[in-house]
């Protein structure tokens, strides 16, 4: 039993010591609706004794008036989550547990099992360093049992406890216990999962058997009992035998005299005098201090640190690192690449757009991250590789990923901390998507970019102006491609070296694989923001008139040209004016549903947010607003006076 | 030989607070007075030393606090040197709204939930570090490390942000901000035998004193000041009592106890059976409560 009132009332500063050498355990529970999770959980902590009497008497009311058990305590009721989750019967999302007993404080993430909640398991699973599978003893391996495993392997969860339960409701029959066991080895084997990561236990959460006393009537089980097995697994090891590595969350520089890095160890070990690597520059040093303060104000250095620590390191040599950089063991550095193989698991209601850029977080560090259509995903019940096009909610693929600038980086497989990250949809800041890094496609220090003598400023120059895109977009019919060639023509007179990309053209040639999805019209804007991007290069004034309906998208362009030299020119025309004009005749026929992703009637248009250049065509002509236009250019400096 | 549980749960909470200082333009400290309150100081000082800390504490006062607690405030900012900022609803003040005649939810509303809006929108802090654990209460379970409020303070349970690793999204909107909660994964009984392991000062309030209390409803208040209106044949009597959490003096519950040192306080605390919050007259009502007061923007 966990709290020994004895001990607590004769030696309270015995007890303490004893409680304060606990280390810490955190698991996962895997489950499916009513194989007894909740009630695990819920009596774990019963036994722990950390159900308070309040509580208890509110528990036994509860379990009177919803319980499932008579007038027997319902234990699953002490876990259940926020007030409406409760009306509905089921837990959702990820809650967190807590218990100790006098060797390990635990926390227990719990989190349903259906397959809508995969993202929740994973999230869970991410911290874990052990994952108990329920199993009930009437059904066996089951199809969501697969899903769970092939979920916590995913996510490099070392240590599996198989929990066979209800084991009261088939005799406590050993055969089937075996059975069961045999059947589970066999699934774990094809999916890589090696047995010795794996302890299998009989038991009955509702009865106690083999919780946390042993179970009378099953004696033919000699194996520890569940709580005794998450008392005694081997952990922490691992992360510490790993190479060092701490990426940098915060330079610490309180005066001229102190320079510090500070970060979470996220593996391996330091000692004072050891040799690092700061990546992504590879610059080296070696460890001066490892700063970890005592009682606030005063000063106690440590000689080493290990994974799970946070410190500040200071080095003997003043090498530039800023947030986000990794400084690593200088011996067995990670690797630097901008090209990757990943896992991902889509969490995001919106599904993926390939080609599109997200923002990536890997340990302290923001880059961004252009996503590839996927290679391929994951049916989680089969374990089929499937083809696809995009990912939707919950789904898991392999993809490529393409990043702005190269980063530190190591395989998942070889060290989680450094190998996950998270990716953010830059228009709505949500977490979309979590990820694995597989391997590098290619190298940082393979890349050579052509330094050309013959350059964009070389080019500009010549033509004696300043190159900038000029991005026209709004509705279909708003007189974006007008105002661009009455625009053209002016400059064109005014001895400007221009060219337009104009969607019907483009859509004709270069894009004719493209049709009007979300994904085909991201593609399309990706397409044309690098050819415009070319252009400019060139030294030339790039008109572009695209109906480019998505607002990230259009910042997708801005940023691969580069703030300075884009100017986003929103053609403000009503819908009904618009629709009014339907020049094309293709509002009618879209109204009519014979076109289908039609911008403005079926399909959103998201307008700027902050436009350099905003152009109303209900009161001005196509030439005046070409004037508007060259005005603004002129202010700007991008045009003489 | 492994870290410690409380090695790593003060590693998980430095790391958390860097992040935030690291990605965010006005990070704020919610200092309630409060034992989880002077553990989470305790650990930023660690997480910003040498240097000093990168952000002001900010205490919403109600004007019904305990005395000692004030005092202990004021001392406490002094000595460390620490930027403090004391926000008061002057509203409430002008419309006296207190308590007695408004009864607790009226007050806690006004006086706490409404202050703490006023105090955030007024200095423009974009993220709040509060001492809110996990363990104390259902939807608190779930709650993320990084909890994401609306421009106008609400908290969406069913839309919350996936948190998997250590790895946090800080991104957010003009006007939006986050409540940042670094021990999450404490527990009470962690706090306390972190404030015995590192002598973390706590208010003497926490400690078993002689104290004049009356009994309401089955509840010990202490009389900590003349406001207090006393019922008919009302005569506060001295007691040794303490208290188990801090708050308005009127809405919070003594008990009797003879801890009058920490080890005594963690003692009685692993022996008995009470949860904390009981202390607490604000969370009696139905227990989906403290979810609905979290949507409306409490903390
Ligand atoms: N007979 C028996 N019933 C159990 C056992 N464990 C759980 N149950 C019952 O199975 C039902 C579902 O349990 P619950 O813990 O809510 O499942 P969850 O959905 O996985 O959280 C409840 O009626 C429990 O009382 C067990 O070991 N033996």
């Amino acid at each position: 039993m966990a709290h020994k009132s004895d001990l607590i009332a004769e030696d309270i500063e015995g007890y303490l010591r004893a409680h304060e050498t606990k280390s810490l355990l955190r698991f996962i529970t895997c489950g499916s609706v009513d194989d007894g999770k909740s009630t695990l959980i819920g009596r774990l902590l019963y036994e722990s004794k950390l159900v308070f009497e309040d509580h208890l008497a509110a528990l036994e009311a509860d379990s009177k008036k919803v319980g499932t058990q008579g007038d027997q305590l319902d234990f699953a009721l002490l876990v259940d989550g926020l007030a409406a989750e409760r009306e509905q019967g089921i837990t959702i999302d990820v809650a967190y547990r807590f218990f100790s007993t006098e060797y390990r404080k635990f926390i227990v993430a719990d989190t349903p099992g259906h397959e809508q909640y995969t993202r929740n398991m994973a999230t869970g699973a991410s911290t874990a360093d052990l994952a108990v599978l329920m199993i009930d003893a009437r059904k066996g391996v089951l199809t969501q049992t697969r899903r769970h495993s092939y979920i916590v392997n995913l996510l490099g969860v070392r240590h599996l406890v198989l929990a066979v339960n209800k084991m009261d409701l088939v005799d406590y029959s050993k055969d089937r216990f075996d059975e069961i066991v045999e059947d589970y080895l066999a699934f774990a084997d094809q999916i890589g999962i090696s047995r010795d990561r794996i302890v299998s236990i009989p038991m009955s959460a509702l009865a106690g058997d083999n919780i946390t006393e042993r179970s009378a009537t099953m004696d033919w089980y000699f194996g520890a009992t569940l709580m005794a097995h998450l008392e005694s697994v081997e952990i922490d090891r691992d992360d510490e035998t790993l190479p060092f590595r701490m990426p940098v969350q915060w330079v610490n520089r309180p005066n001229l005299d102190f320079r510090g890095f500070s970060g979470l160890v996220g593996s391996g070990t330091i000692r004072v005098g050891d040799d690092i690597r700061a990546l992504p520059s590879g610059k080296t040093s070696t460890v001066k201090r490892i700063v970890l303060p005592g009682r606030p104000g005063e000063e106690s250095d440590l000689k080493e640190a290990v994974a799970h620590q946070s410190v500040t390191l200071t080095l003997s040599d003043e090498i530039d690192i800023s947030r986000g950089d990794v400084i690593c063991a200088a011996s067995e550095p990670a690797e630097v690449a901008d090209q990757f193989r990943a896992t991902l698991l889509w969490m995001d209601g919106d599904d993926m757009l390939p080609g599109r850029t997200y923002l990536m977080k890997t340990g302290a560090k923001t880059v961004q991250a252009t996503v590839a259509a996927p290679r391929h995903v994951i049916d989680v019940n089969s374990l089929e590789k499937l083809a696809a096009k995009t990912m939707t909610l919950n789904a898991i693929g392999s993809c490529n990923l393409a990043l702005d600038q190269a980063i530190a980086f190591d395989p998942y497989g070889d060290n989680r901390y450094m190998g996950s990250f998270i990716l953010i949809d830059r228009m709505t800041n949500r977490t979309v998507a979590m990820g694995f890094l597989k391997f590098a496609l290619r190298r940082a220090s393979n890349i050579h970019r052509q330094a050309l003598d013959v350059n964009e400023a070389a080019r500009a120059e010549q033509k004696g102006q300043r190159p900038v895109v000029l991005w026209f977009t709004g509705l279909s019919g708003s007189g974006k491609s007008t105002i661009a060639n009455a625009l053209e023509k002016r400059l064109f007179a005014m001895g400007r070296h221009t060219m337009i990309l104009d969607g019907d053209n483009v859509r004709h040639g270069l894009n004719r694989d493209l049709g009007f999805t979300e994904a085909d019209r991201v593609e399309n804007i990706r397409r044309v923001a690098e050819v415009s991007g070319l252009m400019v290069e060139a030294g030339l004034i790039t008109l572009v008139s695209f109906i480019s309906p998505f607002r990230s998208e259009r910042d997708m362009a801005r940023e691969r040209i580069g703030d300075g030299q884009f100017f986003e020119i929103y053609v403000n025309t009503p819908l009904a004016v618009a629709e009014d004009r339907d020049v094309k005749g293709l509002y009618k026929k879209a109204r009519a549903g014979e076109i289908k992703n039609f911008t403005g009637i079926d399909s959103p248009y998201e307008p700027p947010e902050n436009p350099e250049i905003v152009i109303d065509t209900v009161d001005q002509s196509p030439e005046e607003a070409a004037e508007q236009i060259i005005a603004i250019l002129k202010d700007q400096g991008v045009l003489p006076e | 030989m492994p870290l410690t549980h409380l090695q790593r749960l003060e590693a998980e909470s430095i790391h958390i607070m860097r992040e935030v200082v690291a990605e965010v333009e006005r990070p704020v400290m919610l200092y309630s007075i409060g034992k989880d309150s002077a553990v989470m100081l305790h650990i930023a000082q660690k997480a910003f030393f040498p240097g000093p800390l990168p952000f002001p504490l900010l205490h919403v006062d109600t004007t019904w606090k305990f005395r000692e607690m004030i005092s202990f405030r004021d001392n406490l900012a002094k000595e460390l040197g620490v930027d403090l900022i004391v926000h008061i609803n002057e509203d409430g003040v002008k419309q006296n709204v207190n308590p007695f005649s408004h009864g607790s939810a009226v007050h806690t509303d006004i006086m706490k939930t409404q202050a703490l809006k006023q105090a955030l929108d007024h200095h423009g802090f974009d993220a709040a570090f509060g001492g809110a654990r996990r363990d104390e209460e259902k939807s608190r379970a779930k709650e993320r490390i990084f909890s994401f409020r609306t421009a106008q303070h609400r908290w969406d349970p069913k839309n919350q942000r996936p948190e998997p690793w250590a790895l946090y999204n800080a991104r957010m909107h003009e006007g939006e901000s986050i409540r940042v909660f670094p021990l999450s994964n404490w527990t009470e009984l962690d706090i306390w035998q972190y404030i015995y392991l590192e002598n973390i000062p706590i208010v003497p309030l926490y400690y078993a004193a002689k104290r004049p209390v009356v009994e309401r409803g089955g509840t010990l208040i202490m009389v900590d000041d003349e406001r207090m209106p006393l019922h008919e044949g009302e005569v506060p009597v001295e007691k040794m009592v303490r208290f188990r959490t801090l708050g308005c003096y009127p809405l919070t519950g003594a008990i009797e106890s003879g801890a009058d040192s920490l080890i005594a306080i963690i003692q009685e605390m692993l022996l008995t059976t009470q949860s904390e919050r009981q202390g607490r007259v604000i969370d009696h009502d139905q227990s989906a409560s403290m979810e609905k007061k979290k949507q409306e923007g409490y903390f």
